[in-house]
């Protein structure tokens, strides 16, 4: 059935067709027909936000929890540019989104307009795909193309400008069953050829590791099941890249601990010492491999994904399998099933034991002494106060964001929102607000430093305004924290502009805006605060005075590899070499 | 000082070693792909190689599909086969980009580039000109007394020569194509 509308009406209907249920939107002058559609609807809600870059955020931290594509509709020209940053952030850490700008009217488009801006220009390097729609006929059939390119494969953000008069103009609108969505298929079937090489792989190693990542979470959650029933079944242990956590429980007997530069140790050695490297939706990224040419030298390496630009990127593969995790991890089952599950044994034992004589190292000891709360005893109480809760956790960039990857265990997929590959500052606040709207019952925090917080902290007033119980756990340093550690490490103790001067009293900021505000300065009131917070029916900010100079360890130091990790304070001298200080 | 006795500033070079030892041999591949022709997917697959640091040596487009809208991009460029095969792949995953073929690997194929080149002179020059450009089954496609505009295909170590060869006689402007490339056979 096809029916004549408006560009502006299809957009709504469009959205409703693809099971959209929330917009993070704000309004402007080329998308104010849009939004006259959506004002005359009950069935999609919007959420305004106060900043085009928390409205991206914000969709992010939405389909991350929920596995669904967020939606954005901001206005053309600026409102456009302050998407950038959300839409390369969502690229990076591969999250489905579908962005929808104004545009100035197509007989205006080049004349330098007012709000006028290259969108689709400036954000083709950041988007997976985009689209200017010139005619109205095209609009319906765009949007649904869209959603299917932003979900299919490896996901992404795309975006969609729809310039005012296409918006005005009317056309017929082509259900969701008429888009072309075939020339876009990505294998999701692995070659089953090289599943058998992986099984036999997995059969004889003497010291295989999982080394997980963002993909499985991506792939949903027969992805994470079926890991889970892999490990299980055969004793290999598992570690994960900090876009991974929750793949497999943080209380599994296998779990290693999230590896990389600021990995466990036993992860890291595991990731060194192995045969066997099973990657499993991770891209060796360089926060993983550390130096590459002393990268897990004797391993037979691994690698599924979804992209196959992924594969041999910066590590050559032995066993490359493209294909979505789900469908890969079942023919591995399958095939390894059917070969009668065999596994060494005895190595595995010996292996297992190794993995644990490292563990004893307790590379996460801190010692929690005096009347100053250590951010790593805030987060060690925080855990235990929330374990079990109906919990997902967002978070900034920073020290505090590798300490809640340390310290917080994760048994689901889709509870930990951060911003892995960009390492966008600004982005847990707005995350969490995404993440509240899918799950209102739910207990969502968000693990924040206050440099990071203050990047977007304008969003106070979505929360207040949708009544959003966002918890805004700030472990205050009053310093850039990791800025501060890098500088202490490479640049001789040299704090150039890493401390926060002048920051607000964020007990009267929360107040300003409606919400409240908790101060926690001494580790002998924080369990009290922290369950004030947990148990205050709206949004807070928690303002918890934390160590200034504390550093995160363990720390692989630029150009080093996995094995020479730093574990604290004491192994800190001279870990940098000339060539590891230019990396970042 | 800092604890760690760490010299003010580093090393000029990048220590990201983003190529460990697969190979380090440069190769020259073309590279072929068939895209949708729609606004901006020329400029996907230019942002693509100038964003990652992929060197093109030289580029065709042109729509070979008129009702189904596609376009043929011919890309000539030089790398690691590693960097090769990111190209390879990095193509492939543009939405827009149907299918990807590399010609120098994917058996035999013909290249060739066509080009105009613009020769002024006169007397023994002149003569010279036309006479080599005979052996090189170059055209006239213009002349005054005092110039031609040849016409010459080929593969573009072909219209290298000739370029050379007329470079003393009076080469004066120089406009390529860049290569265009089919596999052989069927």
């Amino acid at each position: 059935m096809t029916r004549q509308m408006t560009g502006a009406k299809m957009v709504v209907q469009a959205l409703k067709d693809q099971g959209v249920d929330v917009v993070f939107g704000y309004p402007g002058g080329a998308v104010l027909p849009i939004y006259d559609e959506i004002f005359q609807q009950n069935d999609i809600r919007h959420i305004l936000v106060r900043h085009e870059q928390g409205a991206v955020h914000a969709a992010e931290g939405y389909a991350r929890s929920t596995g669904k594509p967020g939606v954005v509709l901001v206005t053309s020209g600026p409102g456009a540019t302050n998407a950038v940053t959300g839409l390369t952030d969502a690229l990076l850490d591969s999250i489905p989104l579908v962005v929808l700008t104004g545009q100035v009217p197509t007989f205006m488009i080049g004349s330098d307009a007012f709000q006028e801006a290259d969108t689709v220009g400036i954000t083709r390097p950041c988007t997976k795909n985009n689209w200017l729609v010139k005619e109205t006929d095209r609009l319906s059939e765009t949007i649904h193309e869209a959603f299917h390119v932003a979900t299919s494969g490896r996901p992404g953000p795309v975006l969609i400008d729809i310039p005012k008069d296409v918006q005005f103009a009317s056309a017929e609108y082509q259900p969701k069953q008429s888009a072309n969505t075939a020339h876009y298929q990505p294998q999701v079937k692995g070659d089953q050829e090289t599943i058998t090489q992986l099984v036999e792989a997995i059969e004889n190693a003497e010291r295989p590791v999982f080394y997980t990542g963002g993909g499985v979470i991506n792939s949903g959650p027969a992805a994470s099941q079926l890991l889970r029933e892999l490990v299980e079944a055969t004793g290999i242990p598992i570690t994960s890249t900090l876009m991974g956590l929750g793949a497999y429980p943080a209380s599994g007997k296998h779990w290693l601990g999230m590896l990389g530069m600021h990995g466990l140790y036993e992860a890291n050695l595991a990731m060194h010492g192995c045969d066997l490297m099973i990657n499993v939706g991770a891209r060796f990224d360089d926060r993983i491999t550390g130096r590459l040419d002393a990268f897990s030298p004797n391993s037979i390496k691994a690698h599924i994904d979804i992209d196959p630009s992924s594969i041999n990127k910066v590590i050559k593969t032995d066993i490359p399998i493209v294909g979505d995790i789900a469908h890969v991890l079942e023919d591995v089952l399958r095939i390894w099933k059917a070969r009668g599950r065999k596994v060494n044994r005895e190595a595995l034992a010996r292996w297992s034991a190794q993995t644990e004589e490292w563990k004893k190292e307790d590379c996460l000891k801190f010692s929690q002494k005096g009347k100053v709360i250590k951010p790593q005893y805030a987060l060690q109480r925080f855990e235990a106060l929330t374990k079990g809760m109906d919990r997902y956790v967002t978070t900034e960039v920073g020290q505090h964001q590798m300490w809640a990857a340390q310290f917080l265990g994760f048994e689901d997929p889709n509870r930990w929102m951060t911003s892995g590959g960009l390492g966008t500052m600004g982005y847990g606040f707005p995350a969490s607000i995404g993440v509240q709207i899918a799950h209102p019952d739910a207990l969502v925090v968000n693990v924040a430093g206050e440099a990071s917080w203050l990047m977007n902290m304008q969003e106070m007033g979505t929360a207040v305004q949708y009544r959003l119980p966002v918890k805004q756990f700030i472990l205050n340093n009053e310093r850039l924290g990791m800025v501060r550690q890098w500088q202490e490490l490479l640049h001789g103790e040299r704090y150039s502009h890493s401390w926060s001067e002048s920051l607000p009293d964020f007990v009267k900021l929360a107040e300003a805006f409606g919400a409240k505000g908790i101060i926690c300065s001494d580790p002998a009131d924080l369990d009290d605060a922290i369950m004030e917070m947990i148990n205050y029916d709206g949004p807070v900010i928690f303002d918890c005075l934390v160590e200034k100079h504390e550093n995160c360890f363990p720390m692989i130091p630029s150009g080093a590899p996995h094995n020479k990790m730093l574990l604290g304070e004491a192994s800190t001298e001279g870990a940098i070499g000339d060539t590891g200080a230019v990396l970042v | 000082m800092s604890p760690l006795k760490i010299k003010k500033g580093s090393s000029k070079h990048s220590a990201y070693n983003l190529r460990p030892t697969f190979s380090d041999v440069q190769e020259t591949h073309t590279i072929a792909a068939l895209v949708e022709n729609e606004p901006g997917v020329l400029a996907r697959v230019i942002g693509l190689f100038s964003g990652r640091g992929y060197n093109i040596d030289s580029l065709t487009v042109a729509e070979v599909d008129h009702e189904g809208h596609l376009s043929r991009i011919t890309i000539v460029t030089t790398g690691t086969p590693q960097v090769i095969e990111q190209i390879k792949a990095q193509l492939g995953r543009i939405v827009a980009v149907r299918d990807v073929h590399d010609l120098t690997v994917e058996g035999p194929s013909v290249e060739r580039e066509l080009a105009l080149l613009k020769v002024n002179g006169s007397g023994d020059k002149r003569v010279e000109a036309l006479r080599l450009a005979d052996i090189f089954r170059a055209q006239v496609v213009d002349s005054t007394l005092e110039s031609f505009v040849f016409q010459l295909t080929g593969t573009p170590d072909k219209i290298d020569a000739f370029a050379d060869l007329m470079r003393p006689l009076g080469l004066d402007e120089v406009a390529r194509t860049g290569v265009a490339a089919l596999a052989r056979g069927v």
